[in-house]
Parts: C-alpha cells; structure tokens; sequence
C-alpha cells in the first residue's frame, strides 16, 4: 500500500481535505472515498469519459488523473452541477431527447456537454459529435445525445 | 374554414415522445447501479482466472493470500465440496477443481476489505499447471482423436450433467432442422448458389462491467443484488446451487447499465461472490473491471456458415440447404441454442418450399458464447442476405425484386409453422427502397465501378425477420402486473418485467395510463424486487413491450372495470355509460366530468363496504412451443424490417465509411416514437460496429485487445445519416398493436453493408469484420478463402 498525502481542494464549491495515497486516480477519490458515485468507472484507462469531470473548468477524465493532483484545484463532479443553470438545460435536453437509455454514459456525457457549452454555446452536429468523441455510449448510437446538445444550446444562447 | 379544431394536449399517449420515466436521475448521476451500493460490512470480491488456455491444476497454494491483514476469506474449489455445475448443460464449476479449459476459468476467490486489497491478495496465491494441448479452432475439435475438452469422467453416475460425467466427443449441442424435400427442390431450380461465410467474436461491451452484492441475513436467506435479466429463473437456480428452497432467494435489480443479452444466464463470478458471502457472513460485492469483463463476458458466437440454394429463372426460391458450425468455447451458455433462432431466419424469412438445416456447436478452448441481442439472427442474416444478393445476380434481377418476389404477405405460414397474422415486409421493402433512391443508386454505383477514383460509393439492401410477440422457449412465456391505485389516485404499476435501459418501464406505464386516461405522471413502476414483483420470464426476444404491456394492459382494464361498476350506481348509470379520462370518471356519452379519480377511490377505501383498488393479470402470449422438429408458431407476432446503407470506399486504405442508413420497421404500431426511435438508432449503430469495427481478437484461446482502444465501438462522429420509417401492421394480438422491436435494427446492418461494399467495388466480403486492413486484403484478391463448413453426421 502506497503512502498518503493530504490535500485540499474544492469539490463542487466547497473545501476538502483529504489523505490520499499517491497511486490513488481522482476516481477512485470521489466515488471509493468521498461517495460521489455519480461519476462512473468505465473503463479506467482514458478510453470511454463515463468518469468525465471538471477540473479548473476543463474536462478531464478522472480516471487518468491522479488524486493528489487535484490539490488547489476546483473540481465539479455531476452532483456539484446540481445547481448549475447551463447544467439543468443540458439535463432537461436529454431526458426531452431521448438522449438516456441505461444512463451508464450519461452524467459524463452531460459534464461533456456542460463544458462544450461554456467554450461554444451554439453548437453544430459536427461539434457536438466532436465533442462527445471520447465518450462512449452502447446504448443510444449517440444520434439523441447530439441532438439533445445541439438544442441545449439553442436553449443556453436564447437565455443569454 | 373547415378545419377540425384540435386541443393542444393529445387525446392519446400512443404514438407520443414520451421522455422515459427514469431520465431524469440518470442525467444527473442521482441513479445508483449495482457498483454505486455500499452496504454496512461490505467487503471486496475478486477472482483469480487461469492462465493457461487448458491446463490440469496440480497445486493451489492460497497460504500467503490467507495470511494477508484484511483478508476475510480465500476460497477454491476445496473450499466448497457441495458446488454443483451450472450453464444450459450443467457444465461449468463456478470454482474448477482440476482442469481449466479457458484463461476465463476461476480457480480461487478473495473477499477482503477494499477491491485493491482484494486484487492484491490474488497476486498471492500460486498456482501450479500442467499444460495440455489445446483446441482453439471449432473444426479441430471435430477431428478424430481431437483433445477432449469435458472427458468422461471415471465413476460418474449415469445421467449426470456434462460437468459431473463428461462427454466422449466435443459436441455440446446439435440441431437439425428440415421442411420439404430439398431434393425436390434442386430439381426444380433453375440456378443453384453455394456460399461459405465466417462471423467473428465479438462481446456486449455494456458500458456498466458486471456486478453482483450477496448478503445473507441470520436466517441464511440469500439477498442478490443482481443486474440479472431473468431474476425469477435467477432466483430458482440460485436455490439450487445453495440447496435451499428458492423461496430463501430474493433478488433486487439495481439499474443496470446496458445488457443486450449479456444477462440471461448465471456466471461463476454471481455463485462465487454468493459462497464469499456465505463464508464470511458479510455482505460482498464483485465489480469487474474493464479488462475482465472483456476477457470474462460472454461472446456472441463465431459461426461458420454454408448456404446452398436454389430458385427459377423467374426469381421463386425453390430451396435452401444450410450447415454451421459454431465455437461454443469451453463452457455451454445460451450460445450454443442460437441455431434456433437461426433456423427462422433461414427457413422463413422468405417463402421457401424446401429448407434443411443442419449444425453442431462444438467445445474448444476459446472464450464462450452467451446471448447477445439478435440471437444468432445476426450471424444468420449476414450470410442468408448476402447470398441473396448473389442469387439476384446469378439471375439477373435486381436485388429489390428478387426480394420482393419471395417476401411474405400478411396470412401467410411458413414451412416452420410460423403464421405472420400482421406482415409488413413487403412495405419495409419498398419503403426503404424509395426512401433511399435505392434501384437508381444501385445501377449508378454498378455502373461506376470500373471507374477511375479513389473513393466509391455503394448502397446494400438487406432485410430481417425476428419474433416480436415472445418466445415460447421457456415452459411460460408470460408476464404478470399488480396495479394499484391509492387515495391519491396515484398508480403503483408492478410488474415481473425488468428494465434495462430499453425503455419497458416508460411504455409499460404509458399503457396503463392510456387504459386508465390519466397522464403519464399518474403512475410509478416497481420492477426490481422479487419479493415484490409477480413472475416474468425475463427481458429477451424482444418480448417485453409485446408480453408485459399485453399483461399490464389486461391488469390496467381490470382496475377500470372495478372502478367504473363501484361508480355506476351512484351515478344512476350502468358501468358501460361511464369512462376514465382526464384524470376522473366521465360520462361517456357527452364528456361531463362527474367525480376526479382520488376523490372517488377515497370513497371506495373508507366506505363501510371497503374495497382496494388492487388487481392482478397475467398473460400468457397465445403462441405454441416447437415440436421436436423445431415446428411451430413459436411466436405471437413476428416483425420485419429493411435496411438501405449507402457506403464510402476508400480504395487506397480500404476504409468504409458509413454514410447514410435508410430504414423501414415493420413494429405494429408506434407506442413511444422516442423510445422506439432510440431502439432503433441504437441498434443501428451496434449493427455498424458489428460489420465494421468491433473485432474481439482471440488467439490460441487468448484475446489480443482486452480494452476499449483495440476493440473499436462506434464512436459519435462515425454515426451515419439515419433515415428511419416505421410501418404500422397493426397486429391484432400485440398491445394496442405493436410488436417488439429491441433487436431487431441490428440484424441486417452487416449483411446491408456487405452488399454495399460489393456495390460499390464488385468485390464480395463473406467475412466480418470490415475493418480497412481486411478490405483492402479483399480489395486486391488477398483475404483468405473461406473453407466450406464441415458436415457432422448425426
Ligand atoms: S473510466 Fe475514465 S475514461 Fe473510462
Ligand atoms: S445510455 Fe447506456 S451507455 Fe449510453
């Protein structure tokens, strides 16, 4: 067993300080340690985004990120874009879209989508596809969930 | 103006975009599967597998393992003297005793304190082997003298299961099938066509890995939270293994994240985590992690097909005589029985006179084959729909109308016994046809393979035909619901039939609130209990809209007969002057709104004479189970589909691209068109992953690309076009008319683009997969040819 190290950073807007052994990924942190199970395992290599997170406002898989690096960090799961309004309407399109079957895919693909919307909020098929590239979905054949993002768009734009 | 007026709101639910129920709380990551649970107590699970391909086990050494601090059990096959063997056959020791036949096989078992503790105290058990040789190829293990995968086992009691005796040959099942007289029909052709095809593995790629929590309380009952897909045949077998009475069984279904077949039988890892937690006394959870659930899940089988068949100049099919060969692996899961759904497609998905079809799953040391949507129709499409094409050719017609030609009308039986009571064939036919342009791009792109170019385009038509009203494969094909309403006129629909992403929950509802007129709100759906849910047979052949709705409807009238008769009298009426809409009791007659639904069933529950609005169904679909000939109307409805793809080429690297999928779904009526829609694009798209990326490479037994880099799924940008009708047969037995449709958009995607890639090139692929490097290989004459699969005498 590897040794810990204590970190603080923020976690959907609040302050956390925990020990975290070094070989631990940012994963494993939120889901084995803090009970943040929205964000999933897929895969565990960089290779799906189920496990699709914030950091600094940029999406990162949480799985290829170590723990400690998240020291000094802001770190937004899918639980802390509860409140987020951008969030909502992107939540809001999926379910309207069909964008959700088994739902394994889908809080990384909504974080995806949250942070597609922050740097483009008026997204085309083609970006949204490009987008959502690195996160996989078995169930919707992605059609639905490109649709769902290219109208929370059109919904986050309207409001702005 | 003679316009009909119409309210904004729609006075039906069918045919509505009806967000599904459990939307929500999956978009914002609230929905907790099975890997998501932390029960008090919880230790880790985890398995040690082989590593050898077949091998005897001489020694297991667990002491170390033992001995590590956080460790609460280490378990092997000694551990456990009363294991008995599971699988279709019975031939599968959850824990192996003496011989591994697969590098899946499990040898021990650890349940510790945290899964990396788990997974290290593995690394501690040695294990010492005697290789021995392997068969990795289904046709050697139909060779004389070839290894003995289950040998007879000495001093076995006659009648004993596979696992327990053995067998003297490598044959795990057979089956063959024959209408007609296939001599008659050569005869009567005018061209015969022979064709050999080969389909190879790939796996279900769920985007939840496998996972399973046992617990058992004081009084040794077993509770299995469990991603089954059949939890009432769970729950029985799982009694059996533990030989208790399956009344000590209870089985809840978290949400589950994708199944696609993968769930329909038991696997060592659910009967081992159940022995971890009976030896510690603590609940345990096992959670795979990627790279196991691609080297331990089951497969959709590899088979080698040949097709012979004939026809008359005039394109009337005259016979078809059919032999596989299919690589069962080591072990016996639902794989082996995928002939039978095979064998329809085969003997039925076109008029035929004359069909034989004759196969044998063999064991080899590969990884085995479990259920996958489709079935086997898949693999049975791709080669019957390529070979068509080929026959079309040999005759000169078009590929649309030699399809026309042969394709079933509503009324018709089959040579098997199918009776197509609703058919929409013909339509999806000429639909997708239209739709796509597809006779005018068809000869365009003929015309322009000799042309200079690096990219060329193609169309393919393929077509299917798949039971869509059950499956009578089980003793019951049924389904039972309870309903009930409260005082707050809420409705508690509770049904046998489980969800796994499809949508069944959503529909089921949107049924009974279209019976009772209440909005979709109204209701909440309770599947994942055993202790509270009435029986089901379990989600597949694409059965449950067709099965459960049929019974949730039946149980939503009763609840509404019962309502409205408590009614009448008190409106000086008879109950069939009165209807539900609109959230109340109406008059039927004029509309008028006579009491709301929650203040009426109060008036029910407190009254001095009081009653429950509480009723039950189950329905039994009106099909009948083969005969030993494999005969008979085996389904209550059957659905049908045509699919256009039109392709790119590129020659200079050999890449297709897919540009755009055109597709007409006989479903007998739209009951959710965004929950079908979805089915539909789903399934398209792991039909163009199955033609043209998904490749799991197995090797001497083991797989080359355990993770999602190398075994390549479809990604967002690669989604083709998607250009879907659907064809409303309206079939007189399905709910409110539909028939099941969840497999049905995969099964003829490769067979669509096999015929594209010919269209575009003139160069025929009999073999999956089209990845660039194979079709290029094929492109310059260089693929392989494909051995005629081998004939085993009865
Ligand atoms: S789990 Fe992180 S990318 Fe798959
Ligand atoms: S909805 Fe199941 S993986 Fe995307």
């Amino acid at each position: 067993m590897s040794a810990t190290t204590e970190i603080v950073f923020m976690l959907n807007g609040a302050e956390r300080r925990v020990g975290v052994p070094s070989t631990m990924s940012t994963l494993e942190m939120l889901r084995d340690m803090l009970g943040f199970t929205g964000t999933k395992y897929g895969c565990g290599e960089g290779e799906c985004g189920a496990c699709t997170i914030l950091v600094d406002g940029a999406s990162v898989n949480s799985c290829l990120m170590f723990a400690v690096d998240c020291a000094g960090r802001q770190v937004t799961t899918i639980e802390g874009l509860a409140n987020d309004p951008c969030a909502r309407v992107v939540q809001d399109s999926f379910v309207k879209h069909g964008a959700v079957q088994c739902g394994f895919c889908t809080p990384g693909m909504v974080v995806q989508s949250v942070h597609l919307l922050a740097t483009h909020p008026h997204p085309d098929e083609l970006s949204a596809q490009r987008a959502i590239e690195g996160n996989i979905c078995r169930c919707t054949g992605y059609k639905k969930i490109v649709d769902a993002i290219v109208d929370a768009g059109c919904a986050v734009g309207d409001r702005s | 103006m003679s316009e009909v007026l119409q309210s904004t709101a729609p006075s039906t639910l069918i045919g509505q975009r009806i967000p599904k129920l459990d939307a929500p709380d999956k978009a914002a990551g609230r929905t907790r599967y099975v890997h998501d649970i932390q029960l008090p107590g919880q230790l880790y699970g985890a398995i040690l597998r082989s590593e050898r391909v077949h091998a005897r086990i001489l020694r297991i050494d667990t002491s170390k393992a033992r001995a590590l601090p956080g460790v609460s059990a280490v378990i092997t096959a000694a551990d456990i003297p009363d294991q008995r063997p599971i699988g279709v056959v019975k031939d599968n020791l959850p824990l192996k005793t003496d011989r591994v036949r697969s590098l899946r096989d499990e040898i021990a078992a650890v349940a510790a304190e945290s899964e990396e503790l788990a997974r290290h105290a593995l690394t501690l058990i040695e294990v010492e082997y005697e290789d021995l040789s392997a068969v990795t190829d289904a046709a050697d293990s139909l060779l004389p003298g070839a290894m003995l995968i289950h040998p007879p086992i000495a001093g076995a009691k006659s009648g004993d299961p596979v696992g327990l005796a053995g067998r003297d040959d490598n044959i795990a099942m057979r089956f063959d099938y024959v209408h007609g007289d296939v001599g008659q029909g050569e005869a009567e052709s005018d061209v015969i066509v022979e064709d050999t095809f080969y389909l190879h593995y790939v796996t279900h790629c769920c985007m939840g890995v496998s996972g399973v929590i046992a617990e058992f309380d004081a009084k040794g009952n077993l509770l299995l939270y469990s991603n089954t897909q059949v939890p009432f045949l769970h729950k029985r077998e799982f009694a059996e293994y533990l030989h208790i009475d399956p009344s000590r069984v209870r089985i809840i279904q978290p949400p589950i994240g994708g199944g696609f077949g993968s769930k329909l039988d038991i696997y060592p890892f659910e009967v081992i985590c159940v022995y971890l937690a009976r030896a510690t006394g603590r609940p345990v959870r096992m959670v795979y992690t990627r790279e196991e659930e691609f080297m331990a899940s089951p497969t959709r089988q590899p088979v080698r097909l040949t097709l012979r068949s004939g026809c008359k100049k005039d394109g009337t099919l005259t016979f078809r005589s059919v032999h596989t060969l299919h690589d069962n692996g080591a072990y016996t899961s639902w794989g082996a029985t995928t002939p039978v759904v095979m064998m329809q497609a085969f003997a039925s998905l076109y008029r035929l006179p004359h069909c034989e079809y004759h196969t044998v799953a063999v064991y080899s040391n590969n990884p085995y084959a479990g259920s996958f949507r489709g079935y086997g129709n898949l693999q049975a499409t791709f080669a019957i729909e390529s070979h068509m094409e080929k026959m079309a050719a040999a005759i000169g017609m078009d590929p649309l109308a030699f399809r026309l030609k042969n394709a079933h009308v509503k009324g018709e039986e089959t040579g098997q016994g199918n009776i197509f009571r609703s058919c929409g064939f013909q339509d999806c036919l000429k639909i997708a046809a239209e739709r796509s342009d597809f006779l005018h791009k068809w000869r365009e792109y003929t015309g322009k393979q000799k042309e200079p170019g690096r990219f060329k385009r193609g169309v393919g038509l393929a077509a299917m035909l798949h039971v869509g009203g059950g499956a009578k494969i089980y003793q019951s094909d049924g389904c039972g619901t309870i309903i009930k309403i409260d005082d707050f006129g809420h409705v508690t629909l509770i049904t046998g039939a489980s969800e796994i992403g499809q949508g069944s929950e959503t529909v089921l509802a949107q049924l009974v609130c279209e019976e009772l007129g209440l909005p979709i709100s109204a209701v909440s759906v309770v599947n994942n209990d055993t202790e509270i849910t009435p029986w089901d047979v379990g989600v597949h052949a694409s059965r449950t809209t067709f099965v459960a709705g049929n019974s949730a409807i039946g149980a939503a009238r009763k609840a509404k007969d019962k309502i409205l008769e408590a009614a009448a009298p008190r409106f000086a009426c008879a109950p069939e002057d009165l209807d539900m809409k609109g959230g109340g009791i109406v008059r039927k007659a004029t509309g008028e709104m006579l009491t709301n639904l929650p203040r009426f069933i109060r008036s029910l529950h407190f009254a001095q004479q009081s009653d429950l609005v509480i009723t039950t169904n189950y329905y039994e679909p009106p099909s009948v189970h083969f005969d030993k000939g494999y005969k008979g109307d085996i389904s209550a409805a059957y659905s049908w589909a045509a699919q256009v793809v039109e392709v790119e080429v590129d020659l200079d690297t050999g890449a297709v691209r897919l540009v755009k999928v055109t597709g007409a779904h006989d479903v007998g009526r739209v009951l959710n068109r965004l929950g079908l829609e979805g089915q539909i694009e789903g399934g398209v798209v792991m039909g163009q992953g199955y033609a043209l990326t998904e490749d799991l490479q197995v090797e001497g037994g083991k797989i080359r690309n355990p993770n999602f880099r190398d075994y390549k799924l479809v990604t967002a940008p690669e989604v083709p076009q998607m250009d879907i009708s659907f064809v409303e047969s309206m079939d007189g037995e399905g709910p409110q008319g539909a028939k099941g449709v969840g497999e049905a958009p995969a099964i003829s995607m490769a067979a669509a683009i096999a015929n594209a890639i010919e269209n575009a090139t003139g160069v025929r692929i009999t073999s999956l997969p089209f990845t660039p490097e194979r079709v290029y290989r094929a492109l310059h004459g260089a693929l392989p040819e494909l051995p005629t699969t081998p004939k085993v005498a009865a």
